[in-house]
């Protein structure tokens, strides 16, 4: 899966951000590898969904820094702009432009980022649709999708990109049980194809299968960063075994 | 009857006057509106601050004084310019801060998550506003830019006060010539009513078109 030598894509050192009184990363320092898929998992409220976000800056941070394959996040603008546009980003509620259809969805950033020929966008996108098993649900519109295939089609958006790395905030977690494997099934194909992805998750499966690395985060800090089978065999601190404790027991 | 069909040619004039400022003061007013309403939530501080400002000012200032402050006070910078374009400016600006309020209204109703997918694809803030939340914001925006659309056509009334011939002017000129005043107003009202309700209807096609297309 990883490949050979380790060149970090990710880079996040000594990152702090605050939510009012509550310290939600508190001096955070994680690597991610090209082609490494890192899964972030721990109780709610931790600040797992918040470091996913702060990556892409999509929430900013108080202090550290943030580099994406050596080149530091800009604050705001068009350098941050198109950072970004590297970083794919799948949110837990889909988010798809709800005005556009299907395949709009996928040829916006492609056109307007990009500047890529609408051509070109479109064979590239219904490629996409394809490989993510909705090639025929080009016209329409997000809003006559199933969960699973709004996110099916919000993974294909963030590929339209060709970004370096993908992010996972909760992909599986507004889904309905029937839904979340057809997701889930797109996610470890990607895996599998060698794409950075950092995970935020609540699948344990997904985690023990996929990840080269678990995270565990509590209390806005990391506790452990270990690769799955030490980390589900054999947790270090208290607190992971706790949550593991109660989410693996029924 | 005869109030009309005697002084026909005033009344036209007025109406014209009417209508031409109403719909240059509106077309600078959705320009501006949308230009400040984009500062308003942009992500520079300045540019907030700024769109912030010109709508307090402008929305609690009485229309009148605005005029005063147009005709009166750019003068003393020597710009001197058409009565009518004093006019345009004065309307414009005002109706502006409303537009922009509306506007507002309408982009805090597009769900956060959808401006956050297009920044996350490496949209900029104009391509996001533009392309996805503003086209989104339409449909809740048409109805009440509708009623800012009218309360503008009836405001360009106060422009008659300041040497620009519009509808409700007309009046002096027709009661000096002896015309019954009631009848003088009601074909005044007339004229008003004809561009309010064409507003009315433009607005109602805009709105049943953006329920179509979904």
């Amino acid at each position: 899966m990883s490949t050979a030598g380790f060149t970090p894509l990710i880079e996040l050192s000594g990152v702090n951000k605050h939510y009012g009184q509550l310290h939600v990363l508190q001096d955070i320092d994680l690597t991610v590898g090209r082609g490494e898929v890192v899964v972030v998992i721990g109780p709610s409220g931790s600040g797992k969904s918040t470091l996913c976000r702060a990556i892409n800056r999509l929430e900013p941070v108080e202090s550290g820094t943030i580099t994406i394959d050596g080149v530091p996040l800009p604050e705001e603008g068009r350098g941050l702009a198109m950072l970004r546009a590297e970083v794919g980003m799948v949110f837990q509620s889909f988010n798809l432009f709800a005005h556009k259809t299907v395949l709009q969805n996928v040829t916006l950033a492609p056109l307007k980022v990009r500047k890529r020929g609408k051509e070109e966008a479109e064979r590239k996108a219904r490629d996409l649709l394809d490989r993510v098993g909705l090639a025929s649900q080009a016209d329409k519109y997000p809003a006559q999708l199933s969960g699973g295939q709004q996110q099916r089609v919000a993974i294909a958006r963030a590929l339209a990109m060709d970004p370096k790395a993908l992010l996972f905030d909760e992909p599986t977690s507004a889904l309905d049980p029937e839904m979340i494997n057809e997701v889930l099934d797109v996610m470890r194909q990607l895996a599998r194809e060698g794409m950075t992805m950092v995970v935020v998750t609540h699948e344990m499966g997904f985690a023990r299968a996929s990840a080269n690395r678990v995270v565990f985060m509590a209390d806005g800090r990391i506790l452990e960063d270990r690769p799955p089978e030490e980390f589900f065999g054999s947790p270090s601190t208290e607190r992971a075994k706790d949550f593991l404790s109660k989410i693996l027991k029924h | 009857m005869k109030v009309l069909t005697d002084n026909f040619s005033i009344y036209w004039h007025g109406f014209l006057g009417t209508l031409e400022l109403t719909v240059v003061s509106a077309v600078l007013a959705l320009l501006l509106g949308v230009l400040t309403a984009s500062f308003r939530v942009s992500p520079v501080r300045p540019l907030r601050a700024f769109g912030t400002g010109w709508v307090t000012v402008l929305r609690n200032t009485p229309l009148t004084l605005l005029f005063f402050v147009v005709v009166l006070g750019l003068p003393r910078f020597d710009i001197v310019l058409p009565f009518f374009t004093f006019a345009v400016l004065a309307l414009g600006c005002y109706t502006s801060a409303f537009v922009c309020e509306a506007l507002r209204s309408g982009i805090n109703t597009v769900p956060s998550g959808q401006g956050e997918a297009a920044r996350s694809l490496g949209m900029t803030f104009g391509q996001t506003l533009g392309t996805v939340v503003l086209p989104q914001a339409y449909r809740s925006v048409v109805a009440p830019i509708g009623s800012v659309m009218i309360a503008l056509a009836k405001n360009t009334a106060i422009a008659g006060s300041f040497s620009v011939v519009e509808l409700l002017g007309t009046y002096r000129t027709i009661n000096e010539l002896g015309y019954s005043i009631l009848w003088t107003f009601v074909w005044i009202a007339v004229g008003y009513l004809i561009i309010t309700l064409a507003i009315s209807a433009i607005f109602n096609l805009l709105e049943r078109r953006a329920a179509v297309s979904r």
